[in-house]
């Protein structure tokens, strides 16, 4: 059975997927959408929803950055429910070397055109008044914000339904194929071209690709309205989001809207089912408590798990698929997939229609990890 | 005569018999909102037995305590937020 031909078949109705799908009716192209679970239900829903700018690479920051200010040029439009809140980000030191990395952040931001402000000990304290003493300061950047994702997944979905696009929810695609797709209830969809926007599950549609499940992590508090003012990370963060190896944790924390606090985080390779598991967890609120010990008289409601899509060199992989000529991927985002979901889609679908892309898009091709050897 | 504690309820001062809930000391105040919903409903106790978790009011400025399962002591301060 072949229904329909569209310009563009999607695959994954995650943060990136639902992106690419707005970003593609914008262009005109006829779009289908499959969705094997429900929307935004990945790792879309279990993250922290953090759109932050980001340093640990040129690409990274790139890529952050202009994701960023479509957030901005956006943040209008975005409707209620995604809770869009302003609310910054506070890098924490808690020794002098973190604080010559908060100084070291600051100088990379300036030059770059990102406002900041280094906090001492004392404006820190005045900034966040639960913070344990004894901290040395931090780095506020203000234009960091946080959303609620699965609604703005929503938003992004529903966009592209209005201007024709096709929604199949509770479809799985069995196989990507020459010229579509094949859903496991046997329909084919062909398209002329193919996204595999399917996160940590992309690998599966796409053999040989190197996208490895992350897990992690999160807790989230009832309501205590004025505990927290921004979302707090501390400085140490990127030792341990940069092993690739070790299980760890780091101290993550935002508030949201409903006065609710989102604990995070924690970061675990080669872990494929989703329990809770309790040794991480309990080194992760320890750490969160070093930092905030008023958490430890708040109740939490829920704790649960998601897997980011890791790729070995922390960037997304955006543009064709080395080989498969009507396949492109939009996958490996890590924990950054909120934040550089609209910059991925104007990048992909720049890539689409043939088009220069406003920030280079090298570093961001699938091609780039074809060429190494895939296990190495 | 059994043995009473004293505590004070949004500022009122309750007498209740040792062993006594919160949830009672509240309800004796003729509260029956203990807190408000995201949404602003009205929310009081429900099940009694510290599931429900709608009895929740803070207690010796400890939010989100569940009065239903808090036996009254002298003196203490609970205020609820209905």
């Amino acid at each position: 059975m072949t229904s329909k031909t569209y310009d563009v078949v999607i695959i994954g109705a995650g943060i990136v997927g639902s992106a690419c799908a707005a970003e593609c009716v914008r262009e005109g192209l006829s779009v289908a959408i499959i969705e094997a679970g429900i929307i935004g239900g990945g790792a879309t829903a279990a993250g922290m929803g953090h759109l932050v700018v980001m340093d640990d690479s040129e690409a990274q920051f790139a890529l952050t950055r202009y994701s960023q200010q479509l957030w901005d040029e956006l943040s209008d439009q975005l409707p209620r429910e995604v809770e869009h809140d302003a609310c910054g980000t506070i890098w924490i030191a808690a020794d002098d070397g973190e604080m010559a990395g908060a100084l070291r952040k600051q100088k990379f931001y300036a030059e770059r055109g990102v406002q900041t402000e280094i906090l001492d000990a004392h404006s820190l304290a005045e900034a966040e008044p639960n913070l344990r003493q004894g901290l040395i300061g931090g780095l506020r950047v203000p234009g960091d914000s946080v959303i609620y994702p699965p609604c703005a997944v929503q938003f992004f979905v529903d966009e592209a339904l209005a201007k024709g696009a096709r929604l199949f929810l509770g479809k799985a695609v069995e196989r990507v194929t020459a010229d579509g797709v094949r859903l496991r209830d046997g329909t084919s969809i062909s398209a002329g071209v193919i996204v595999n926007s399917a996160g940590s599950w992309s690998p599966l549609l796409t053999p040989g690709l190197d996208v490895k499940k992350r897990k992690g992590h999160l807790v989230i508090t009832d309501r205590y309205p004025g505990f927290l003012r921004h979302q707090l990370v501390e400085l140490g963060y990127s030792k341990s989001a940069h092993s690739v190896t070790a299980d760890s944790v780091a101290f993550n924390i935002q508030p949201r809207k409903t006065g609710q606090l989102l604990i995070g985080s924690s970061r675990q390779y080669g872990v494929d089912d989703s329990h809770v598991d309790t040794s991480i967890l309990t080194r992760m609120l320890d750490r969160a408590i070093e930092y905030l010990p008023g958490l430890r008289n708040l109740s939490s409601l829920r704790t649960w798990t998601g897997f980011r899509a890791a790729t070995p060199d922390k960037l997304p992989l955006i543009g064709p698929h080395a080989e498969h000529k009507r396949l492109y991927l939009a996958t490996g985002h890590e924990g950054l997939g909120i934040t550089t979901s609209l910059g991925t889609a104007k990048l992909l679908v720049a890539q689409i229609m043939n088009r220069a892309t406003a920030i280079p898009v090298a570093p961001y091709l699938p091609a780039r990890l074809a060429q190494e050897p895939m296990h190495a | 005569m059994p043995e009473t504690v004293k505590l004070l309820v949004n500022g009122v001062s309750v007498e209740m018999p040792v062993g006594s809930m919160v949830s009672a000391a509240i309800l004796k105040t003729g509260t029956f909102a203990f807190r408000r919903s995201a949404t602003g409903e009205p929310r009081g106790p429900l099940c009694g037995m510290g599931i429900c978790f709608e009895c929740r009011v803070t207690i010796d400025g400890e939010q989100h305590c569940r009065s239903c399962q808090t036996v009254c002591k002298d003196g203490m301060d609970v205020r609820t937020d209905g």
